[in-house]
């Protein structure tokens, strides 16, 4: 049984523990934490109040009937994870653990973020649960998303520029890991992905369930049958395995993620750790990184913030391994075609991270059946991300103009 | 030959000394000076070296073995050319026990037993990895025993009785106690939990293993309180690395050998 992962703390032999002596207890104290209520019914009943009458669950499941139309293929059906309060499914693993967090007595809460969606997630569910929120972030994104800085603040967060490495996502991690080895008395970590030492992975797949959970009992009620096709963006791969989990063990459900191809694999210049990336050990965890032959973590590179990170998630890793499920690319360029793609038919403007699952869902509808179904998570919505589009459709613009001048 | 921090530590107890154990980036400020910051810190008296190979994401360092790590890293040291540095520090330090201090992933990702005969072909004695628990370590252990290879664990002022029992039985060489919540990065002061768990760790301890105390340490007056309290090596770090940082050729260096020497001083109750 696949879902009965993680045992001992590993998926296959992915994840693990490779943390500080220091945080050995603070692991500990959380995993038997989390034992306690996650089987707690009160527990449950509380983050399942804030889930619905707060944040907004059930999200709708969304035919896409224009994009079928458009494609000519399978059906695609959408999750609006993008409706969840705080536009984008971060919200279900920041209620859960910000919950489990105050119901451990702890008070003060660090958390990591890339473009912001996970700091702005932990400040919500921070404000909302009367905890207090510190937010580390790359210097280079708190520079490149003043906007989600200041909505951490505006929701009562400090936020904290990183000046260290790469100054990007991962370094944000070293830092709230760091932070947490010096305060681990108070200090609840809540990771933003299903990364980090177990207990994390399982848990942020936990909470991210709810996903794939909806998505089953949505799609019988409206169709009476399983997908044939789940398709999810991976960037740590929290959104994706929340989509899978449900599903890991019906066979006839193909499961598909999708990583930032960036500008192609072969240019280097992607986040694509599972399709390119080695083993290795990042961040508390055994699992495919992109490193050099030296074990040095590289710098990624990916149009969309939130999938710009060098690892991915343990269970990832091993579904690769087993080949359950299947993972590929969309490039840079692919996903802003998906953007534009579910603009212009849907009325949906989608975040930049599952532009890059609705391009590889219009691939795969093309070679699929017509009474064939396929589910796309939509984890977020694009907000945050039109800024990004506008200058790459200028600067592609620029280019062409320049192409067909020299044609002349 | 056979262990030559046993064999360290051995030679001190009989003096009645404490080891002072001094922690250098390989290739920092470059690879030749790194050889040379180790001779100035052996000549002042330092007992045994650690060097630190660079990773990318050093999760246990504040930000001045960061920068080094760094520093070393953009000017192309790689664990190898590491072990290159570790191999000509042995040629002329026959009896110097010599530890390398880095992170797990750079031992997985070379393949631990090619990393780990590598090094012990190239002079080392033994490894300190603070992002490898106990309860990953059963491939390392086994590797590194068959080597002879020293795997020096830690553990820190919260650490439960029954964890620290457990990681007693697995450490060889030392026990590196963590003396802080914290990272590495020098301090001005320790609080009064430090001594106490120093003391707490050398009553498990025992006397199955010497008791290392690290992270902070940056004035002699810190290395004899915790001397004092059941330590029998001082580990010295980002202290060594801001001497490093803040000067530069001959005067460096003097200043480094000098400073070696008044920590050593604490370390012999002088
Ligand atoms: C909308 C959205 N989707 C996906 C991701 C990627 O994260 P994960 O792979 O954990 O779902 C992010 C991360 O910031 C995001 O904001």
């Amino acid at each position: 049984m696949l879902g009965s992962y993680p045992i001992d703390g590993k998926f296959g032999k992915y994840g693990g523990k490779y943390i500080p002596e220091t945080l050995a207890p603070a692991i500990e104290e959380l995993e038997s934490a989390y034992e306690k209520y996650r089987n707690d019914p009160d527990f449950q009943n509380e983050l399942s109040y804030y889930l619905t009458e707060y944040a907004g669950r059930p999200t709708p499941l969304y035919f896409a009937e224009n994009l079928t139309k458009h494609i000519g293929g399978a059906k695609i059906y959408l999750k609006r994870e993008d409706l969840l309060h705080g536009g984008a499914h971060k919200t279900n693993n920041t209620l859960g653990q910000a919950l489990l967090a105050k119901k451990m007595g702890k008070k003060r809460i660090i958390a990591e973020t890339g473009a912001g969606q996970h700091g702005v997630g932990t400040a919500i569910a921070c404000a909302v649960l009367g905890l207090s929120a510190e937010i580390f972030m790359g210097a280079k994104d708190f520079e490149r998303q003043k906007l989600n800085v200041f909505r951490m603040k505006l929701l009562g967060a400090n936020v904290y520029p990183v000046e260290s490495g790469s100054k990007t996502l991962k370094d944000a991690i070293n830092e709230a890991i760091r932070d947490w080895i010096a305060n681990v008395k108070t200090t609840y970590y809540l990771i933003g992905s299903a990364v980090g030492p177990h207990p994390y992975p399982m848990m942020v797949r936990d909470f991210q369930s709810v996903i794939g959970g909806e998505i089953k009992q949505q799609i019988w009620e409206i169709e009476g049958t399983m997908p044939n096709a789940v398709v999810a963006c991976v960037g740590g791969g929290s959104n994706a395995i929340g989509s899978f989990y449900t599903f890991l063990d019906n066979k006839d459900v193909r499961l598909y993620g999708v990583e930032a191809g960036g500008k192609g694999i072969k240019s280097g210049m992607h986040s694509a750790s599972l399709a390119a990336g080695s083993e290795g050990v990042l961040h508390g965890m055994f699992t495919r990184l992109l490193q050099d032959e030296c074990g040095q973590v590289v710098e990624t590179h990916s149009i969309s913030a939130g999938l710009d990170y060098p690892g991915v998630g343990p269970e990832h890793a091993m579904l690769k391994e087993l080949k359950r499920a299947i993972y590929a690319a969309s490039t840079d360029q692919e996903a802003i075609e998906g953007f534009i793609a579910l603009s212009r038919l849907e009325g949906i403007i989608p975040a930049l991270e599952p532009s890059h699952a609705i391009s590889y869902a219009m691939k795969l509808a093309k070679e699929m059946k017509k009474d064939d179904i396929i589910v796309v998570t939509l984890s977020g919505r694009g907000d945050k991300d039109v800024e990004i589009v506008q200058d790459y459709l200028n600067k592609n613009k620029n280019n062409r103009k320049k192409k067909t001048k020299h044609a002349k | 030959m056979q262990n030559r921090i046993a064999e360290k530590f051995c030679e001190l107890a009989e003096k009645g000394e404490s080891a002072l154990i001094c922690y250098v980036v390989a290739g920092y400020p470059d690879p030749e000076t790194s050889k040379q910051v180790i001779n100035a810190l052996v000549n002042g008296g330092a007992d045994i070296i650690e060097v630190g190979i660079p990773f990318s994401d050093p999760i246990a360092d504040g930000p001045t073995i960061q920068a080094a790590s760094n520093a070393a890293l953009r000017k192309g040291m790689t664990p190898n050319k590491a072990l290159h540095v570790v191999r000509s520090v042995r040629k002329q330090h026959p009896n110097l026990p010599l530890l390398a201090m880095t992170y797990s992933n750079i031992l997985v990702r070379a393949g631990m037993k090619k990393f780990m005969s590598n090094a012990k072909h190239c002079g080392l004695d033994g490894f300190i990895l603070p992002d490898m628990p106990v309860e990953e370590a059963d491939i390392y252990l086994l590797t590194a025993s068959k080597l002879n290879l020293a795997t020096v664990f830690l553990v820190s002022p919260n650490t439960s009785e029954a964890r620290l029992r457990e990681i007693v039985a697995r450490t060889t060489g030392f026990l590196y106690v963590v003396s802080v919540y914290g990272i590495t990065g020098a301090r001005s002061s320790f609080q009064k939990y430090t001594l106490d768990t120093i003391r707490t760790v050398k009553q498990v301890a025992g006397a199955k293993v010497p008791v290392a105390v690290g992270f902070g340490i940056s004035r002699p007056a810190h290395a004899k309180n915790m001397i004092a309290a059941g330590a029998e090596a001082i580990i010295v770090g980002s202290a060594v690395i801001n001497k490093i940082s803040e000067g530069s050729g001959k005067k460096m260096l003097n200043d480094l050998q000098n400073f070696a020497r008044s920590m050593k001083k604490a370390c012999k109750n002088e």
